[in-house]
This record gives C-alpha cells, structure tokens and sequence, in this order.
C-alpha cells in the first residue's frame, strides 16, 4: 500500500524539538567566527532630505568596527538599467506589470532622501549587538523634513512626492477599461461601495537574518529566506558573479511571502562582509521587523455588483487601488492578481476590473501569503453578501445560484483566468451540513427575538485562488540512489516549517519502495543545489514534489536497466516491488534484488536523476469556510465560536501537513478580519512598530477549527494537487468579517472595514441605532 | 559583574555587563541556543525558559536577577535521550511548524501543566496568551497540551 495520504508524522520534528532549529543567529560555522554584528541606523522621519551624516562621535565607541553608509559603497558595479519603461512627468504612468527601476528604483541604503520609518540609511559594525544599539544611536542624520504621504487619498493629491524624477505618485496602472456602466442595464439589483483591505504585517517569528563571510573571492551568505537560489542571483548586486556566491538558507523561521528573495538591508550586510573583509551577522530586532520588513494587502477597493431579485449575479466591477509603501518591490503584481481573481467562484457574464499604485511615505508592500488573492476574494464574498441583503435571499443560496458548475470546467471567467477543476457547491454544501447551517440560523433568529445582548452571526465564503502561478519556472529535483541503499532527494523548493522533508520523502518511499528512514531531503544551499525555484504561491508539492516524483521514475528506469542485467533477463520482465522496495523478474519473486544491490551495479555506484517539473498552467484550489460569531452588542466584542472549512486541494499527500497548513492559514485570515492592523500617524510615524502595539492573533482569541475534507484533483500535474499554503488565509478573512456583519446586520449595520475591534464594531452598531431612531 | 547559574544542571558562571540579558547569558554564555527571541517587549514568549521552575521570559529578566537560579531550557528537557511528554505531544500531534516558537512553546506548557496537571482546552488557550505562533494557527499546539496532560494522568 502506497504511503501516500497517510499521516506520517514529520522527520524534521526531533531536532526541532530537542536541540531547537539552527537559523542564523545560531549558527556556530567556522567562517563565522570572530563576526562582527551589524546594527542598521534607520530613519526616524517618513520623508525627509537627507543633509548631513555625522558618524564621528559613533567611531569613537568601544567596539565600532566600521560605520559605513551609501557614501561609502563606491566599490558597487553600477545599477543595472531599468528594467521597464519608466514614464516621464508628462506621461501617464506605465501599464504594469512592468519591472519598475529607474526614477523608481530602492538603493541599497538611502543616498539623499529617506522615504519610511525604518529605511536603513547607515550599518554600524561592532564586536558585539549592545555595542551596536549604543553606536548606531549616535550616528547624527541630519535632514529637511518634507511632508509625508501616508494615505492613498495623499498619494493621488500629489502635494508632496516620493520621487520627484517621475512627476507623479501614481507608478503602475492596469487592467481594463471600467468605464462602460451599460453592465449594469437591466439589473434588479445594483450594490455599490467601497472595501478596504487594510495593511498588516507578515510577522514571521523569526525576523530577517543574514550572515556573509567573504574570503578567497567567494562570498558565502547564510540567509533567512524563501529562495536561496533567487538570494543568489540578487547578491549579485555587489559586484560578484553567481559562481562566486554560495547562499545557505538554514532553518528559517517562518516566511509568509515576505522572505522571498532577500531584502536591501542583507544586500548591504553581504557587501559590507566583502567591503571589510570581516565576517558580518544580522539579526534584525522586532521593532525593526515591523517598521521595515515587506507588508501585506493595503488596498482600496471600489466595486459595483448588480443582478436579478432571484439572486443571479450579471454584472461585477472591481477597482483596485494598491498602496505599494514607499518602493513600489512588486510593481502592479499583487493588484494584478486581484483582478485576475475578481469574480471568485462565480459565473459572472460582465466583470470589469482594473488597478492602480502609488506610492506612500510607509513601509513597501510586497507578498503576504495570498499575495493579491485573498483581496480578490474579500472583496466578492463581501459583496455577494451585500447583493444578497439587497435581494433579500439568503447568502449560501445566492452563492448556490452563481457557482460555475463541475461541467463547465475547464473554465475561463470573464476576469481571464482559466481555471482547472472545481466542485464549488459540494464543498459549500459539505460545510452546510457539518456545521448544521439551518439549526445555526434558528439560533441567531432565537437570540434577535429575544433581544440578547450576544448576537450570532454567520459568514460564508467561497472562494477560489491561484497557485503555483509561475509553473513555467517548474522545480528542480536530484534523486541519488547509492550503492548501500539509501537515497538523497535535493530539492530547489525551500522549507521553512511546510514539512518538505517529510513530504518529499513520501514521494521517493511511495515511487521506490526506499523507506523515509533511508530517505535525506537536502535544500537550500545553492552549492549543493545550483539550480532551483523557491517556495511561494503555494507551489512546493505541486511543482517541486511533481519534480521529484519525475526523477523517482527515471531512477527506476535507470534502476530496471541495471537490475535486468543483474538478472540476465528482459527489462521488460523486470519489476519493482514498490512495497518492499526489492526487484524481481515478472512471476518468479524469489529472486530479487535490493536497492543497493542495482545501485552497486551503476556507474559509480549511484543511480542519479536530475530534473525539472514544469507545469504548462496554474492551479486553482477551492473551498467554503463558515464562521461562527458572538457578538457582544453592549460591547462590540467579537469572539469567534466556530470555523468550519471545505478546501479542496486535490488528493492529499499526507493529511497531518495539509490540516497545519490549513490551521496556520485560517488563523492568520481571521486576525486580519478581527484584529491586526498597521497603522502610521499622519506624519507617517508607525503605531504598531513592537509586539507590545501590533495586535498579533493568539491563542486565546481562536477556537479550534472544523476542518473537513474535499478532494478534487487537478490534470496539470502527475500528482494531481494544487497548492494548500494561502489556502486557508484567502476562505478565512471574508468568512470571518462576514458573519460579523452578519450578527449586527439587523440593526442596520450594512459594513464594516477590517479590522472589526470592538471600537470599530461598537461605534458601528452605536451610528446604525442612531441612524435608526431618526 | 559575576553572574553564577544553573543550566540545564551544568553550573555556568561569568563576568557579565549588568544590562546582560538572561537569553542573551544563555545564548552567547552557556552556548545554547534553542532559546529564540521573538520580540524585545515580553510580548511573543519565544524565549520562554523555566528559572527555579517556573516559567519566565528571558529576554525580559537580567542575567543578573537570575544570580544563582537555576535554569531550564528546551535542551534540558529530555532525559535518558527520551523525549519529554510535552515534546512527545508536539511531535505526535504536529504543534509544530517553522519550530522557532517551539522553545518557548514547550517550556511555557510544561509551566502550565505543572500549575494545572488536567487544563481545559479554554484553560490551554489563556495560558499561552503570551505566546505567539504564526505557523500553526494553535489549533495543534492546543492539541499537543491536552494530549501531553492526558499523557501525564
């Protein structure tokens, strides 16, 4: 019997669990000793120029090895020319997505101008961390204060801009014309409004972290990241080809998106390691975590839906507004990817979206998990509910009424995007049934007659999303088999928590019959894997699991090659008993051959397969979430009772996995609907720059969830999965707002914007009774 | 100044500064660094760590008001190279992901369970108040904690 959809409880755990992890701050590597740690002097105005740096009174500190700023880097190859057309002042801006550089472009550390709270404009190298807060604290930065944009309102106003060069603080537009309202002709029912998706923060519980030693010509860095092999090819920046850059991703401590790649301020370590000739490590505290590292969501939206009295949606127009922070790091493809998604799960005739982005005086915006889907799907499952209150139905049977059916797949909606299978209405009636929907409402019915003070509320969302969006790029994978039996997988995805080690091993042990104890998974160290993708959009399994599940088969080609002539037979006749992991001639299974044993026969004594898994288009897992409120209408307290969730995935591989991924997701999709939040002052001063401020979801805030099981697979790739990472933050946001609007909405609150405190849920209660008595 | 401390049962003393962190004494001092930080303002738990058996923050507590103490980290743990219960539930029920809350998680749960041998599940959940996870989403870290208290009937 196949491995495969069993729960097999992790390899990485006893390490992990024992020793704990090694991230970079742990590590002991020779090359690293003696380091010296880098303290980053950041910005303490939102805009400003910058007139002066005086690091004299710094150098005199005991222990300052070195206080470097942009002055300083004179030994960097020059910028590569823009990537993309950059438009002059006079000129609309560019149609994206488009590689921004140019008049747009990030420096490494400020040169004249800082642009957020926290950009780095100067590194401190010291002998130990306290020597460095008390140096970097005497840096002196002088500057002319400039006004700061800290809204999207400011950014279109273009008082004050960011990068003047460009004229404007608008740098990317797309989408499509919506200026045609002629969809709407004819519509019963028309609901318009606006939605904001607020900005939070990525929050992985390791910050960013890098070490750098650079000696003989080759620089090695130790980097907290998603990709050691992009990490590669951005350290190119200092001057050094790839072949001379090792990069090692050890344990990384939660990534979220916001370590793809690597930031400026590692670029700067690793140069500054070169420059000195010292080895560097930095580890950035959490206050510069959440003034500095890449955000998430920070959108606008604008919608308009429309359609008939009996619930059938005919028209949706989306206008996205993106505030990209004060470096525009992912041009348009976070808004880009909300229109494509825009009308979800639905079979929308007329869909109209487009985006903007600007640029304001706060932290950049880049990939959070979900990356510009679970805006997509926030904003329609809001507004289906809105349509719904409008009509007056009932929100699961408006959803029922506009799902695109199993028959209609493949299926390429109004918006663009070509989605592979869906059971949209099975996993919206699975999670019906578990959650008892009908016996739900006749509680909430029985608290509002009775006038509790704690009201119930309901919320659906169905959605659906894309993974694995670059399939293209593909994954690496290497298989080794060796002569006593054991295999080494080496893979160009990266782990930081997923359980690749695990999962991958399972692929090999269910393909070979080569048990997971004999099984290593190696990853992340790009001398021992050039070549490789990285983990992001929820590709790993479905790309890099795909490539290793390629290179078993080679293996076993080779293999049955080498075993046919052990056996003096046919290599047809030979078979692999891939539950003992032995090979036999077809109908006499007494003789047979172990791994080791074919593998002794191979050149060298190793069996080896490298490939790539490419995937000729993406794919789209889908489900329902239903949550549970209370909420404490004297109050505006929201607590949340239940959360039951259908995602569909495809076959699982192993169910412990795909249920944390899950578990992670949803929690992190509900603390943006109640609770997480970041949030500036008007002079662009972060409000939420510890832990102490910024409202991190816990423990005690969350129920367990329900979470049930719906498996349609896909035919993009041999395993038939699609991605389940962001899964579960895309269902679990608008599930969440909706039924907390569901529970106030018979007071007359129709909306409120994430994230619903009890400020937000009180002061809306409080307007709707005053509304209401006039 | 001398700091003098008890980890793990090894006696460890030093010349410190004064301002020297207890995570910072166990990380860079004693050389044992599954103790993570998390935050600088006693708001994540990830360098949760037992002194004198009960469970404290250490990047909040000076090596020098740990003088004398005695220390227990995620090292410490296990015995006769047999997982302790509460590892064993994190490993059995998958309470852990990325693994860099895990420290503190387990250390902060062996405190509760010390204080409260049979917690409810509402019990689990304000107890690890102070303790932030961003993989997991507690749903199994919470499962790991009842099962380890069950383990331990």
């Amino acid at each position: 019997m196949s491995i495969l959809g069993t729960r097999v409880i992790r390899t990485e755990d006893p390490r992990l669990l024992t020793a704990g992890g090694v991230y970079v701050d742990d590590l002991r590597e020779p090359e690293l000793a003696g380091a010296v740690r880098a303290t980053f002097v950041r910005a303490t105005v939102a805009h400003a120029l910058i007139t002066g740096i005086d690091k004299s009174e710094a150098l005199t500190q005991p222990g300052v090895v070195a206080v470097l700023t942009a002055a300083d880097m004179t030994d960097l190859p020059a910028p590569e020319p823009p990537g993309g057309e950059v438009p002059g002042p006079d000129e609309p801006p560019a149609e994206g997505p488009v590689p921004l550089g140019g008049k747009w472009a990030e420096p490494l550390l400020a040169v004249d101008r800082v642009r957020f709270v926290g950009e780095p404009v100067a590194i401190v190298l010291t002998d130990s961390t306290y020597q460095g807060e008390d140096a970097a604290e005497l840096v002196s930065v002088d500057y002319e204060v400039l006004p700061a944009v800290t809204t999207i309102e400011g950014a279109f106003a273009g008082e004050s801009l960011l990068f003047p060069d460009t004229g404007t603080n608008v740098c990317v537009r797309g989408g499509r014309d919506i200026s045609d309202d002629s969809i709407f002709d004819g519509c019963d029912v028309v609901v318009e409004g606006d939605i904001v998706n607020q900005r939070v923060a990525c929050l992985p519980m390791e910050g960013r972290a890098t070490a750098a030693a650079f000696s003989g010509g080759k620089l090695t860095v130790w980097a907290s990241t998603q990709n050691a092999q992009l990490a590669r090819l951005i350290f190119t920046a200092i001057g050094l080809p790839p072949d001379a850059i090792r990069v090692v991703a050890p344990d990384v401590g939660g990534g979220f998106g916001a370590k793809i790649g690597v930031d400026r301020e590692q670029i700067v370590v690793a140069w500054a390691a070169k420059h000195t000739g010292r080895p560097v490590r930095w580890v950035e505290t959490r206050n510069e975590n959440l003034m500095a590292m890449t955000q998430g969501r920070a959108q606008l939206h604008h919608i308009k839906i429309g359609g008939d009295r009996d619930g059938k949606i005919k028209a949706y127009r989306l206008d996205v507004i993106q505030d990209a922070g004060a470096f525009p790091r992912m041009s348009g493809f976070l808004p880009m990817l909300t229109n494509l998604m825009a009308p979800g799960v639905y079979d929308i005739p007329a869909v109209q979206a487009d985006y903007k982005v600007v640029v304001t005086n706060t932290a950049p915006i880049a990939a959070y998990r979900g990356a510009g889907r679970p805006e997509a799907a926030a904003t329609i499952e809001r507004a289906v509910d809105w349509f719904a209150a409008a009509a007056g139905l009932d929100p699961a049977e408006v959803r029922k009424a506009n799902f695109i059916q199993p028959d209609q797949f493949p299926f390429v909606t109004k918006a663009g995007a070509p989605y592979d299978t869906g059971e949209y209405e099975a996993a919206l009636e699975k999670v019906l049934g578990a959650a008892d929907y009908t016996s739900l409402r006749d509680e909430q019915r029985r608290r509002r007659e009775a006038g509790d003070t704690r009201q119930m509320g309901l919320g659906l969302a169905s959605y659906v999303e894309i993974t694995a969006a670059d399939g293209g790029a593909g994954e690496t994978a290497k298989v080794e088999v060796h002569d006593d039996g054991t295999a080494t997988v080496y893979t160009g995805s990266s782990a930081h928590g997923q359980g690749h080690h695990t999962a991958f091993a399972m692929i090999l042990q269910s393909e070979t019959g080569i048990p997971m104890d004999k099984i290593e998974v190696i990853h992340g160290d790009t001398d021992l894997v050039p070549d490789g993708v990285g983990t992001y959009a929820s590709r790993s399994l479905q790309l890099g699991g795909s490539a290793v599940h390629k290179a078993a088969i080679e293996v076993k080609e080779e293999a049955a090659r080498n075993a046919a002539a052990l056996f003096e037979a046919a290599e047809a006749d030979v078979v692999l008993d891939a539950d003992t992991g032995t090979w036999h001639i077809a109908g006499d299974p007494d003789k047979s051959l172990t791994w080791a044993q074919v593998a002794e026969h191979a050149d060298g004594g190793l069996i080896v397969a490298n490939v790539r898994f490419t995937a000729d288009r993406p794919t789209f897992p889908f489900g329902t979430h239903l949550s549970v409120v209370e909420v404490d209408t004297e109050t505006g307290k929201v607590t949340l009772l239940r959360h039951i969730t259908a995602d569909d995935a495809g076959p699982v591989l192993n169910p412990i996995l795909m249920e944390g991924q899950r578990h992670g997701g949803i929690a992190q999709g509900a603390a943006q609907a109640l609770c997480e939040e970041v949030l500036y002052d008007v002079d662009g001063n972060p409000l939420t720059s510890t832990l102490a401020d910024y409202a991190a979801i816990t423990a005690a805030e969350l129920p367990s969830f329900e979470l049930l099981t719906s498996e349609t697979p896909t035919p993009v790739n041999p395993l038939g999965v699609k991605g389940i990472g962001e899964a579960g933050t895309i269902g679990s946001t608008p599930a969440v707002h909706n039924a907390v609007i569901d529970a106030v909405s018979y007071l007359g609150v129709r909306h409120i914007d994430m994230p619903l405190t009890p400020e937000r849920v009180w002061t809306a209660i409080s307007e709707a009774q005053k509304a209401s008595a006039k | 100044m001398k700091v003098e401390l008890t980890v793990n049962g090894k006696e460890i003393s030093a010349d410190v500064e004064d301002r020297l962190l207890l995570v910072h004494f166990l990380r860079d001092v004693a050389d044992l660094t599954a103790t993570n930080i998390g935050c600088e303002t006693t708001s994540c738990g990830a360098c949760t760590v037992l002194l004198d058996g009960e469970s404290v923050k250490s990047c909040t507590v000076l090596a020098a008001q740990a003088d004398g103490g005695s220390v227990t980290t995620l090292e410490g743990l296990a015995a006769d190279g047999q997982m302790h219960a509460v590892q064993e539930a994190f490993h059995q029920e998958h309470g852990l992901q990325c693994g860099f809350c895990t420290p503190g998680m387990v250390m902060a749960i062996v405190s509760l369970l010390k204080e409260n041998p049979s917690p409810t599940e509402a019990e689990v959940r304000t107890g690890l108040e102070g303790n932030i996870c961003r993989c997991t989403g507690y749903h199994n870290i919470v499962r790991a904690a009842l099962a380890a208290a069950e383990a331990g009937k």
